[in-house]
């Protein structure tokens, strides 16, 4: 075998390894794809037949085997509001202090280690925390309050992280050209920054959102209730809330079989619900990027 | 001018003490973990607790011995990285070398809404559709065991594994990358042997962020797992992670029992373990900095 061949029989194979690796990869990615889509167009094959105006407006009835969701649907945007209203001003806050105030360096680093391990903590730890410190401790009882504090926690690190982004992309020059004309530190950040950087914080914060209202693990033993048929009067009652009641009707029902219609219609609601606020934020954010203005 | 100074270092200081909120409340884990767990050591010693094989926690007397349990949460953690870490990275390298861009954004896109489920649904999906499957066609007596359970986990911790490193690979400057071509090398080889390389401390903190998203979930675990408090002699037994011992229990235990205490110190030992895995690959990521090219 001459030289030529043997060089082109080396480069054959290189090839042939590139292609089945790139074979991999396509694989995977597409293995991605089908499995999230298949899980939506199951969802909604079995789903879509549940809902109805009267299941989305009435309460549950004959123990939680006929009737609607309304009291867990309202349940859900209560606690996630309450999430929002502690997560998003603490994560905006912590967000500005990293990055306008503080100097690189131990305190930094210290605070950033911080917010990781604060991210990577387990929801059900979340969940015993809440049950430790605002249940039992403060005395909240096992309450809106109680619930949509320990939310507001779970999502805060997601809330810093697209907080620190947004701002670290208004550019050095706005600041530089504000402190230049004698504006303070302050009044830069308020009136300069923060109105640049606000529209960047609200989609990256929507994704933390999502997850605040599809968590069920830290609102167990928080303020999730099993069954309430009226509505809360203020924030230190139970609620019924949509991944609590998948849960409970998917394990412990009174007749789990009959019931899976409510199921998979209180799931394609839920999914809905949480699917629609991230694509939201992603469409918005596409949008912001494609019509930068500088 | 000296009142808008104070005004100033005011606000400084007060926006630290925002910041701050996040080492607080983590701090308040660790105190309400303690104030609600620790007793139990009063009941069964640490050693017991963690080494003990038994979980009878209703019996009389009862037993509170974890071991099962973190084997539980162990095995189904390692078996979804098994999964998952393929999946995640080879998605990642497509992303971030191989796809076009039309391609890449919605790919993106998909990763991020498969972020988004929420882990009750995923939980249902593996009850109603992957457990009688499993069942049927392996002819189990139950579909609810390890396998189920961590193929779901891994459908969570992709996209943690796949974004985190896709930020490395996108990140290993241009460069290393012409440097490659330049000597001759295929995509496949200069992916293989520069980017992946480089990359590599931001990989490795991607799979340690995957794992311990895993092994805190506990929505997935509590409804697929299956629930058996033994150590599983194979990958079809059931078994019955920390987050799931938890999640299932402390509902129906009376307030400040042994019951009660030793679920919170299971919490304990799961945040330690979660905490470790954090540390750990923030470590990484620091200590092994990637290397731009002006380093080099």
């Amino acid at each position: 075998m001459n030289g030529k061949a043997l060089r082109s029989n080396t480069m054959r194979w290189r090839y042939f390894k590139q292609y089945v690796f790139f074979t991999l990869v396509r694989g995977s990615a597409a293995l991605i794809t089908l499995a999230l889509g298949g899980l939506i167009f199951y969802i909604v094959y079995h789903g879509i037949s549940a809902i109805s105006w009267e299941f989305i407006t009435q309460p549950p009835t004959h123990a939680m085997t006929k009737g609607g969701i309304m009291p867990a649907i309202i349940g859900t945007i209560y606690l996630t509001f309450g999430a929002i209203a502690v997560g998003l001003p603490l994560g905006i806050a912590s967000a500005i202090y990293l990055t306008e105030y503080a100097k690189q360096g131990r305190i930094v680093r210290f605070l950033k280690v911080g917010i990781n391990c604060l991210a990577g903590v387990p929801s059900v730890v979340f969940g015993l925390f809440g049950l430790g410190f605002f249940v039992i401790f403060l005395g909240f009882g096992s309450s809106i309050l109680a619930g949509s504090l320990t939310l507001g926690f779970l999502i805060l690190p997601t809330i810093i992280g697209a907080s620190e982004e947004a701002l670290k992309a208004v550019p050095q020059t706005f600041r530089e050209a504000s402190l230049s004309l004698g504006v303070s530190k302050w009044q830069t950040t308020y009136r300069i920054v923060l109105p640049n950087a606000l529209p960047g914080i609200l989609t990256g914060s929507i994704l933390g959102i999502g997850r605040a209202a599809g968590e069920t693990a830290p609102i167990m033993f928080t303020a999730a209730a099993y069954f309430t048929a009226k509505l809360p009067g203020s924030v230190f009652d139970e609620v019924m809330a949509l991944p609590y009641h998948i849960y409970v009707l998917a394990t412990a029902g009174t007749n789990i079989e009959a019931t899976r219609p409510i199921q998979f219609g209180t799931v394609l609601v839920l999914v809905a619900v949480v699917l629609g606020i991230d694509l939201i934020a992603i469409v918005i954010r596409g949008y912001m990027r494609r019509n930068k203005r500088w | 001018m000296m009142n808008r100074r104070i005004k100033e270092t005011l606000i400084k200081y007060l926006f630290f003490l925002f910041a701050l909120v996040s080492v607080i409340v983590l701090g308040l884990i660790v105190f309400s973990l303690f104030r609600e767990g620790l007793p139990i050591f009063q009941h069964t010693p640490v050693w017991d607790f963690l080494f003990g094989m038994e979980w009878y926690p209703t019996y009389d007397p009862p037993s509170f011995g974890i071991f099962p349990l973190i084997v539980g949460s162990v095995i189904v953690t390692l078996l979804a990285a098994v999964i998952a870490v393929p999946l995640g990275l080879l998605a990642a390298i497509y992303i971030s070398e191989i796809a076009p861009k039309a391609v890449k954004e919605i790919l993106k896109s998909v990763i991020e809404l498969l972020a988004g489920l929420p882990s009750v649904v995923l939980g249902f999906f593996g009850m109603v559709v992957v457990a009688p499957w499993l069942q049927d066609t392996f002819d189990l007596p139950t579909g609810l065991n390890i396998v189920n359970a961590s193929a779901i986990l891994a459908i969570m911790a992709i996209p943690t594994i796949s974004s985190i490193s896709e930020d490395a690979l996108y990140s290993v400057p241009r460069e290393f990358k012409e440097a490659s071509y330049a000597l001759g090398a295929t995509k496949f080889e200069t992916i293989a042997k520069v980017i992946v390389p480089a990359a590599l401390s931001g990989i490795s903190t991607a799979i340690m962020l995957g794992m311990a998203r895993a092994i805190g979930e506990t929505m997935v675990v509590l409804m697929v797992a299956g629930g058996a408090a033994a150590i599983p002699e194979s990958l079809f037994d059931s078994v019955r992670p920390m987050p799931a011992s938890i999640a299932a229990e402390m509902g129906e235990t009376p307030y400040r029992s042994p019951h009660y205490h030793a679920l919170f110190a299971t919490g304990m030992v799961l945040f330690f373990m979660t905490l470790a895995f954090n540390l750990i690959a923030d470590y990484v990521s620091h200590k092994f900095k990637q290397t731009g090219s002006a380093t080099l």
